[in-house]
């Protein structure tokens, strides 16, 4: 019934320190059927060619951002590239970009989380609440539309040149979360977060190379977020 | 082994885990073990909508709320929890809403709601399709501001029981393979569910039970087990989600002839009708002949919705049903199946989440339980959409209201360490294992054995079959081999303990639908297919014995609602 996409090379980084200091390519030879994700590959190739290889996943549907790595050259989620859609028949697959490798596709995210929490990432009122939900307009609501809707797969961050040249820029999913609460209505510390993205770390560091919207597998946009940030900052510095 | 000590361990950190955290922190020391990142939680997945009788886009009250959820659980669900439910549900969604959640809007300001299956009056407060996302996202930030503590990437082994009262978990930190003795004298369970015991489910891969075997190999009951949502909009082949908040928009489910298969099943409510009577449905047509070409699936059509709608409420699926059925939704419908979705069972609890330990209602010190892992029972045979993510957040906060009125006169256990070495013994036999099982067919059998034995329509030898079958994987499961015996990120030696757990509570939910000699809600038996109040209307308490599952019961709690004959 699923129709067969013939055999895949696929060559993927392997790497465990306590193995050894070095990493290494391994090549594993699939047969596909239309339908599979890269995803869907790896653990095959775990399940019947080799228990040791190593990668995050979970909800295989593209929401919860486990399994974001380097594949063909591109950060993606490996859970809904589909085979079928890529070039020729080899896949290339290595872990993010930027971030320590800690074994095979698994990489250490600590510091893309605590970029992220270095944005004051939770709404802020100082205003009274009142018994309802607080009044906000479709328009905006669909505002931060896009902002709200990242999963924190780290794919952005990881593809910036910026940040793999200077590690403390806040860098793109970081500014994305500053973006979403700066221009959520209900929120009333703005001033206080554009101080935080403000500066040399900060949105200035970012040198609109644009690897981010490439990156971005929920086609979030960070770099227009960026530039909003920037222009809220020049808007208010008046 | 690494030793902690705090007031309270929380082992999850979906919706229920972490909005538990934020109340148990008033009351001390306080963390949350997770095996995955928070925001990797499968409460991340839910899409259509959180349920409340808000009013904003109907008129609406919390006693239709209740009977609609009492309705929808076949009357199984302890009316008194299910009112708590509904009657909290208000304040529970403003109050994530001045936490920060990004609620769709109405015209006029409001938080929007949509129809959802098995609801009366349009109560889903959504944000377009991704409203788990948006509330675990906001949860998480939440912690963050509160500075709660995570141990991320830990799995929880072991449940230390002495005596009376819980004394703490072992855990296994991931990063390194050590492990982790977590001494507190108060434990909260909210571990989700365990749709991957099915082939085809929409539960992610992590979503595997661990909480539940871990409370049933420590001796004390589970409740429910037998009853097992499937949903009735998986994509095809997939089983990956499709939001019953499009039908809630307006979509229509079509068979091979094109006609909207509903109206021979629950002509009132057609595709909103609940969940087990939709699948139900579904099924029956696929069984008769009358899926698309004969195949296992019919259709999911939200062409006359219009592209605006669609990609404004629902742009999740579009972008899904392209990369995973290569369908365009503007412009096709969309191949469904049903897909093993939910578990109405679980840890049984009272109101406030404290665990039972028998049919009879005595509960243990220290231990409590709640969202999805737990049974409290609000859903009873049944769960309505949109009641989860609610139940998540409302007994969520009373786990952990209960942890804070209970820690000043619960005492503290020490932790036997028997019990923490018995775990290192266990773990190190593991990395030895030799054999020639392998880990993927077990599964795999065990998968597809429980989706065709003890799927939507089951029976008494199919399942007697199954029980076997589960018995003898346990048995081939002692042979499987790693082929990965380090301790560093060791995901295949996660995967073995997960298996473990899917065998385990396999077994109870096989049982528990053997010995059910009725139909209700999502259980339902061809050669019993009547509802039996009679006979049936009790909820069940498996605990591990020598030969498997033994099942006690315990009537169910009405209050407002007498059971009537269940059409929609």
């Amino acid at each position: 019934m699923t129709e067969s996409l013939g055999g895949y090379s696929f060559k993927v980084f392997r790497y465990d320190p306590d193995k050894g200091p070095r990493h290494r390519y391994d090549t594993f030879e699939l047969e596909v059927e239309r339908g599979m994700t890269v995803l869907d590959c790896l653990q095959r190739i775990k399940a019947t060619l080799d228990g040791t290889l190593t990668f995050r996943r979970s909800c295989r549907s593209a929401i919860c951002g486990s399994c974001a790595m380097n594949i063909n050259g591109k950060n993606d989620l490996a859970c809904h590239l589909q085979v079928a859609g890529l070039t020729g028949r080899r896949v290339t697959v290595d872990p993010l970009p930027g971030y320590p490798v800690i074994k095979d596709l698994v990489v250490d995210m600590e510091e893309f989380y605590r970029s992220i929490e270095k944005v004051m990432p939770w709404l802020v009122r100082t205003s009274p609440f009142p018994d309802r939900e607080l009044p906000q307009s479709p328009e905006e609501r669909d505002r931060i539309d896009l902002a709200v809707n990242c999963i924190l797969c780290g794919s952005c961050t990881s593809s910036c040149p910026s940040f793999w040249f200077n590690p403390d820029y806040l860098a793109p999913g970081a500014l994305l979360k500053a973006f979403r609460f700066v221009f959520d209505s209900r929120d009333e510390a703005g001033a206080e977060r554009l101080a935080l993205v403000d500066g040399p770390r900060g949105v200035w560091r970012c040198r609109t190379i644009f690897n981010c919207e490439e990156a971005c597998p929920k086609l979030l946009r960070p770099n227009e977020a960026i530039a909003a940030l920037k222009r809220e900052i020049l808007k208010r510095s008046v | 082994m690494h030793h902690h000590r705090y007031e309270t361990v929380i082992i999850g950190a979906g919706l229920a885990g972490m909005r538990a955290a934020l109340e148990a922190q008033a009351a001390g020391s306080c963390c949350v073990l997770t095996k995955v990142f928070p925001t990797r939680s499968h409460s991340g997945a839910a899409q259509g909508g959180i349920a409340a009788s808000l009013g904003n886009a109907a008129v609406d009250g919390w006693e239709a709320h209740l009977f609609d959820t009492v309705k929808g659980s076949d009357y199984l669900a302890d009316q008194d929890a299910a009112e708590i439910l509904v009657k909290e549900a208000p304040r529970a969604i403003v109050e994530l809403e001045h936490m920060g959640v990004p609620f769709s809007r109405t015209d006029d300001g409001r938080i929007a709601q949509r129809a959802f299956g098995g609801h009366s009056s349009p109560r889903a407060c959504y944000a377009a399709d991704l409203t788990g996302h948006v509330i675990l996202h906001t949860l998480y930030e939440r912690c963050l501001r509160r500075a709660v503590a995570f141990h991320s990437e830990y799995l929880v082994l072991s449940l230390l029981v002495e005596g009376d009262r819980c004394a703490g978990v072992v855990a296994m930190d991931l990063l390194t393979g050590g492990l982790h003795l977590f001494e507190a004298r108060a434990v909260v369970f909210a571990t989700g569910g365990y749709g991957r015991a099915f082939k085809i489910t929409s539960n992610a891969h992590a979503n595997t039970g661990d909480g539940l075997s871990m409370v049933y190999r420590a001796g004390l009951p589970i409740e429910d087990m037998e009853f097992v949502q499937f949903h009735p909009t998986g994509f095809y082949p997939s089983g990956i989600l499709v939001t019953e908040g499009a039908r809630g928009e307006g979509a229509y489910i079509l068979n091979a002839a094109g006609e909207r298969l509903m109206k021979r099943y629950a002509p009132d409510r057609m595709e909103l009708a609940p969940r087990d009577v939709t699948s139900r449905a579904i099924q029956t047509e696929i069984d008769a002949g009358r899926g698309i070409g004969g195949g296992a699936y019919v259709h999911l059509d939200l062409r006359h919705l219009g592209a605006e709608k669609i990609r404004k409420r629902l742009p999740q699926i579009l972008d899904l049903a392209m990369r995973f059925s290569a369908v365009d939704a503007l412009k096709s419908p969309i191949p469904i199946q049903p897909t093993a979705h939910y578990s109405m069972g679980g840890i049984p609890t009272d109101n406030d989440g404290r665990v039972r330990v028998d049919a009879g209602g005595g509960t243990m010190k220290g231990l409590y339980a709640c969202g999805e892992c737990a049974c409290v029972s609000v859903h009873g045979a049944n769960r309505l959409g949109c009641n989860s993510l609610l139940e998540a957040v409302v007994f969520g906060r009373r786990a952990g209201l209960a942890v804070c009125a209970d820690l000043p006169s619960l005492g503290r256990a020490e932790a036997p360490p028997r019990g923490a070495e018995a775990v290192e013994k266990e773990l190190a036999a593991f990395l030895d294992r030799r054999g020639t099982e392998s880990l993927s067919a077990i599964r795999d059998e065990l998968q597809e054995g429980m989706q065709r034995n003890c799927g939507i329509f089951r029976s008494e030898k199919p399942l007697g079959a199954q029980l076997d079958a589960v018995r003898g994987l346990q048995e081939r499961f002692t042979r499987v081999p790693l082929s990965d015996r380090g301790r560093r990120f060791n995901t295949e030696l996660v995967e073995l303990l997960e298996l473990r757990s899917l065998l385990d509570f396999a077994e109870v939910i096989v049982a528990g639908a053997l010995a059910r000699r009725e139909s209700r809600g999502a259980h339902s038996r061809t050669d019993f297919p009547a509802r039996d109040d009679a006979g049936w209307l009790a909820h069940s308490f498996a605990r591990r014995g020598p030969d498997g599952p033994a099942f006690d019961y315990a009537p169910v709690r009405i209050t407002r609602h007498r059971p009537k004959e269940r059409t929609y």
